[in-house]
């Protein structure tokens, strides 16, 4: 056993930054080409480094790293550092970022050819595989919430990516904020893991947390709830906002506003995973909480249901796919409900390949559009582009969950994990996720159908004007294209064809080791009681088999019914899909209303609390304590335009009231003092 | 010379006021020779760093002159960990007033400005030196006079009412604490501070004086209600004006609870801490909406200010709970250094915010939030800049608002999670009010001509923003040396607190 050096695990943090910074501050200076040059390539030496990193953890006999580079405060026994905690999960997913990073820069080069921000962008992303590596690679809760948030601002000034944009400032603000409200569940979580167990470092926490039991925080005096089942919820929220989690999903389908590239790495492969990432790596401290557990359950389950039925009825292309993913983190999240945390990181990683994947194709769809997004105006792609369009079936035949595809081991894996589960909450999970599993097959044939099948719903003028992005609010007239849509440049395709190569390949590979052996080790703990993928793993025969044995399963049949349905109404009964909108016209509202949730929040928090706001300013700070203020120096003032008739006249009326109450202040002081 | 450096730091930026003066308002001789006098000032206040030993449990660098001998007051100082970083602080950031002053105040007696700054300088550092509380009491007052002017002269339309609010708010919170420091004269015989730590006292004297001090100090932080001469003040000031004075001049009320509330008068402290714990919280939320709503960009920041120092007293008062009521010496320590990196913190985060609306205010002459919008199409850099400050302000991390916060709130958790988690309220409202002023400034389409005209940043501006922004992120990045510089101190002032004076 060797250890890992210190100066690789640095130069894969710090390549990234390196290349944003120069990106950033010189990019007028090197120029485009100069900025996405440093910027590819401190990726790409961060990811060689990364698969070199797994490498040796896996095949080359290094031991886990979990060492400090520096302290960030002492205090007393109270510390927090900087430092990397390396193990399987870790490098799994430094692998993960780095290489989706990648393919999402070199995809950047075709995609944001023509925009103003070429250089401000490239510095951007590179700052987030800066903010995202320094979150998977901690090994405290310090750096890990400096990554979270790091990662927060970055999405933040990537959303409000195009400023000028009301609906993008919008956007990005409202990302913050709903993000902010579960860094404050976070913030707390971290506060009462350093109460309960003393200590801010992970592997010290986790040796610490079977204390954890018995130990209770008091909410009132005769009140106290389970320590382990606080952290866990606290911790958790955190979670849900990152993860874009019910309630608090509402900003994911507005960060659509950014540019499709971050779409695919933040907002769909990478960011929005680190909640799932979180708990994995915390699962000695959930472990000991099955209501914890059964939170997270419920609400991730009611994610992937729910919100993947608002993508049903989305007609924008990107839409769709963001729905997708709330839909997709839910199953994640209810994976780790169940304890099967081995299962959420495998979907992760799965997820976050045809995901990419997804996006990105979409991306390519809408630069073939020229920037047009709505899919009712697109139909009959296929012959135009057919790399992205096989690629785009590989993605969906994937998050569908086809047998032999990477998506269906990893998705049901989790299917099954909920329905093996005797946790509470875990029927309504089972449920949740099967049912899911017809929505998906929905809406992503219905995507697949919409752009590139059926008959074309675009016209093409070739004088038209040239619309772009960045000046998308004047567009030019939908459904109309200055010339055919064509495919895009081998900058665009060659990330897709690699990103497709693991979402039609890894799981087969990886899934007997992965999700059923013991590959993570000790970086995921799971108590014996409820090890529903060790359960599960006892009857596992190997990935042919089990991709063999999913086509009798209910899941198959469900994406198959799904493809059926949604073949017949977008392509051979087109008038059908506007007859099944105005027969269930209530359930159409209701889920283009998204369940009325943005509305809701913004009449209650955002005008509300400017209501509250100027409630406080007018009747508070002006009326009750400047009142009082100005009306006793008004009453100053007639006392002492009184006294000053009475004396000389000169003197400062403030000043002699002072003096006057100096006087009385100190014969009271003299007087109580004696007394 | 190092074992008068305490007075050098005082008097040199005084007696540098009286060239400038003399340099008068023409050309630009008094501006060079004001900047000469910081720099010299701040170059010397960096000797603290080799001179001071961090173990910090005693006043270091000691002078004491007798100066009024028939009251046995002396002319006395000394510095702590504490107050070491509290004098960079000052020294600091009186270069950067100086630079920021540079042409804007050019054409309205610009030497006068000058002279103003550097006695408010001198004046600052004499109220983190002194350990005479008698002289304590001398520089806090005096420093009421150069601000006072500040705002008078070169302050905006409303100033008169602004500079009397001001003055009459701190003033009068002042009288209290002389009244108290004449009752403890009276009782010990001496203004020497150290002696008056150790003065035994009962707990109703100990009553009346916390009071006494409270009203002082909460003025001047300043706490809910006493609050609303800051944002007027702020208002009307001009932008060096309201840099010190959000930087330096709310610290001395932190400082005062520090350095009088907490050693003289412990029992009454720990008994009143409830009191000042929930004054502190109601900033958090109350502040934070009143933040929210605000229509003058001054304003907001000044409500963002008070929201902030809220964490300061907060961070204090804990302690007494934790080391009082749970005996958990190490989580006081963290809350006390929570608040005391607060301070640092808030001093060049808010410096730095003022700066920036001063930067705006140079080009359009006005602060209201309506009359800008989409300055990011035609001032990149300083839009690099406000967003910077912004989220500093909002507390993320890696920038040094994060650090105090962070500490304040993992403190309160240990001593009762519901002060914690009203404490971390601001997460929320303070990005809410922070980023909705970016969104409508910085972000979106330039809105009018005028915004259309501004340039961006001119190399002054750039180097002042840019002073801030790297001690932003060196606390942020790395806390440590700051903390170790206070810890000594804030460790000894922590086991006193244990200890009743009944």
């Amino acid at each position: 056993m060797h250890e890992l050096s210190t100066s690789i695990l640095l130069i894969i943090a710090l390549a990234p930054l390196a290349g944003a910074v120069l990106a950033g501050f010189l990019g007028r200076v090197i120029g485009r080409a100069g900025s996405h040059t440093v910027t590819i390539l401190g990726v790409a030496i961060s990811c060689a480094l990364s698969f070199y990193v797994l490498y040796q953890l896996v095949w080359g006999g290094a031991a886990n790293y979990n060492h400090d580079l520096y302290t960030w405060f002492e205090i007393g026994k109270f510390n927090a550092s900087v430092g990397f905690m390396i193990d399987r999960l870790s490098a799994m997913m430094m692998v993960v970022v780095t290489f989706v990073s990648l393919m999402v820069h070199i995809y950047t080069i075709g995609y944001m050819a023509d925009d103003d921000g070429y250089t401000r962008f490239f510095s951007y992303i590179a700052l987030f595989t800066f903010a995202m590596l320094m979150l998977v690679m901690s090994n405290n809760f310090m750096q890990l919430f400096f990554g979270w948030e790091g990662v927060g601002l970055v999405s933040y000034l990537l959303i409000g990516f195009y400023f000028k944009r009301p609906s993008a400032t919008f956007a990005n603000l409202k990302a913050f904020l709903v993000n902010r409200v579960g860094d404050f569940g976070f913030v707390l979580g971290i506060g009462a893991v350093l109460y309960f167990l003393g200590t801010l470092d992970y592997q010290t926490a986790f040796d610490a947390a079977p204390t954890l039991v018995g130990q209770t925080l008091h909410i009132t005096q005769n009140h106290a709830w389970s320590a382990a089942t606080v952290i866990g919820i606290l911790l958790f929220i955190g979670a849900m906002g990152k993860s874009a989690q019910v309630p608090l999903h509402v900003w994911l389908p507005d960060s659509m506003e950014g540019p499709t590239p971050i779409s695919a790495l933040i907002h769909a492969a990478t960011m929005v995973t680190a909640g799932i990432f979180m708990v994995a790596r915390m699962s000695p401290i959930f472990e000991l909480s099955s209501t914890a557990l059964s939170f997270i359950m419920v609400i991730g389950a009611t994610g992937a249901l729910f919100t993947g039925m608002i993508g049903i009825v989305q007609n924008d292309i990107k839409r769709v796919v963001a729905y997708s993913t709330l839909s997709q983190l839910g199953y994640m999240t209810v994976a780790l409900g169940v304890s099967a945390y081995a299962g959420a990181v495998y979907h992760l990683m799965t997820h976050a390949f045809f995901k990419a994947l997804l996006f990105l194709g979409a991306g390519s769809v809408i630069i073939a559009m020229h920037h047009e997004q709505d899919m009712r105006h697109m139909g009959g792609l296929r012959k135009y582009m057919p790399i992205t369009y096989i690629t785009m079936w590989v993605g969906s035949l994937a998050l569908c969950g086809v047998p032999f595809f990477s998506g269906f081991y990893s998705k049901d894996a989790i299917i099954e994990a909920a329905g093996e589960s005797h946790r509470w909450g875990a029927h309504y999970a089972y449920i949740c996720v099967l049912l899911g599993a017809l929505v998906t097959a929905l809406y992503t044939f219905r995507q697949m159908h919409l752009t590139f099948h059926g008959k074309e719903r675009f016209k093409v003028v070739e004088s038209h004007g040239h619309g772009h992005d960045d000046h998308g609010d004047h567009h030019h007239e939908p459904g109309v294209l200055a010339h055919a849509p064509k495919e895009s440049p081998w900058v665009v395709t060659v990330p897709l064809v690699l990103l497709a190569i693991p979402s039609l390949l890894i799981g087969f590979f990886t899934v007997g080791p992965m999700l059923f052996g013991d590959w993570f080790g000790k970086a995921i703990h799971v108590s014996e009681a409820h090890n529903v993928l060790a359960e599960m793993g006892a009857e596992f025969h190997g990935a042919l088999t089990m991709a063999l044995h999913g086509f009798t399963q209910t899941p198959f049949w469900l994406v198959v019914a799904g493809f059926a349905i949604t073949t017949y109404v977008y392509i051979f009964n087109p008038a059908m899909a506007g007859r099944i909108q105005r027969i269930f016209k209530p359930v159409y509202v209701v889920l283009d209303r998204k369940f009325w949730v943005d509305e809701v929040y913004l009449a209650i928090f955002a005008r509300g609390g400017v209501k509250l706001g100027r409630l406080f300013w007018k009747a508070g700070d002006t009326a009750v304590i400047d009142g009082a203020i100005d009306g006793s120096a008004s009453l100053v003032q007639r006392i002492a335009a009184g006294m000053r008739r009475l004396q000389s006249g000169y003197l400062y009326h403030y000043a002699f009231a002072m003096i006057l109450g100096l006087i009385l202040l100190l014969g009271g002081f003299w007087w109580f003092g004696h007394v | 010379m190092s074992n008068h450096l305490l007075s050098l730091l005082i008097w040199l930026p005084m007696a540098g006021a009286v060239p400038v003066l003399i340099a008068g308002a023409r050309g630009s001789a008094s501006r060079w020779i004001a900047l000469a006098v910081a720099i010299a000032t701040f170059a010397a206040s960096l000797l603290l760093l080799p001179a001071y030993h961090t173990d910090g449990a005693v006043m270091q660098l000691v002078e004491s002159t007798p100066w009024i001998a028939s009251l046995h007051v002396n002319y006395a100082l000394g510095v702590d960990g504490i107050s070491v970083a509290l004098i960079l602080l000052t020294s600091f950031v009186g270069v950067l007033v100086i630079v920021g002053a540079w042409d804007v105040i050019k054409d309205n007696k610009p030497h006068q400005y000058m002279a103003a700054m550097l006695v408010l300088e001198g004046l600052l550092i004499g109220v983190f030196c002194a350990t005479d509380a008698l002289l304590f009491y001398v520089f806090f007052e005096a420093m009421l006079i150069p601000m006072f002017i500040l705002i008078g002269i070169w302050g905006g339309p409303r100033r008169v009412y602004a500079t009397l609010k001001f003055f009459i708010y701190t003033f009068l919170g002042s009288i209290f604490m002389l009244i108290g420091l004449i009752y403890l004269y009276h009782k010990a015989g001496t203004f020497d501070m150290a002696t008056l730590a150790a003065l035994p006292l009962t707990m109703k004297e100990q009553s009346w004086l916390f009071f006494a001090f409270l009203i002082a100090f909460a003025i001047k932080i300043p706490m809910v209600p006493v609050h609303t001469w800051l944002p007027d003040a702020h208002v009307e000031a001009p932008t060096g004006g309201s840099v010190v004075l959000a930087a330096v001049m709310l610290k001395v009320g932190g400082y005062g609870f520090l350095r009088f509330s907490l050693p003289i008068v412990p029992d009454a402290s720990a008994h009143y801490a409830w009191l000042v714990i929930v004054l502190s919280l109601i900033p958090v939320v109350y502040i934070g909406y009143v933040a929210l709503v605000q229509e003058d960009m001054k304003k907001l920041v000044a409500y963002s200010s008070i929201a902030h120092m809220g964490f300061v007293t907060l961070g204090i008062f804990i302690a007494f709970m934790l080391v009082r009521d749970l005996g958990n010496v190490d989580a006081a320590n963290l809350g006390v250094q929570g608040a005391m990196v607060q301070m640092m913190s808030h001093g060049f985060v808010s410096g730095a915010m003022f700066s920036c609306i001063g930067v705006m205010y140079d080009r359009l002459h006005t602060r209201q939030i309506k009359d800008y919008g989409g300055l990011v199409n035609v001032m990149p850099w300083f839009a690099f800049f406000m967003v910077f400050f912004a989220m500093a302000n909002c507390g993320l991390p890696g920038t040094s608002g994060f650090v105090g916060e962070f500490m304040v709130i993992l403190a309160s958790f240990s001593a009762n999670p519901w002060i914690a988690l009203i404490a971390a309220f601001t997460l929320i409202i303070g990005a809410a009010y922070t980023l909705w002023l970016v969104k409508r400034v910085v972000w979106g389409e330039v809105t009018n001509d005028k915004v259309a005209a501004m340039k961006d940043i001119n190399g002054r501006e750039a180097f002042v923003l840019t002073a801030f922004a790297v001690v932003v992120l060196a606390i942020g990045v790395w806390p440590q040396p700051l903390v170790h510089l206070m810890g000594g101190s804030i460790n000894h002032l922590v086991q006193q607190l244990a200890i009743s004076k009944i």
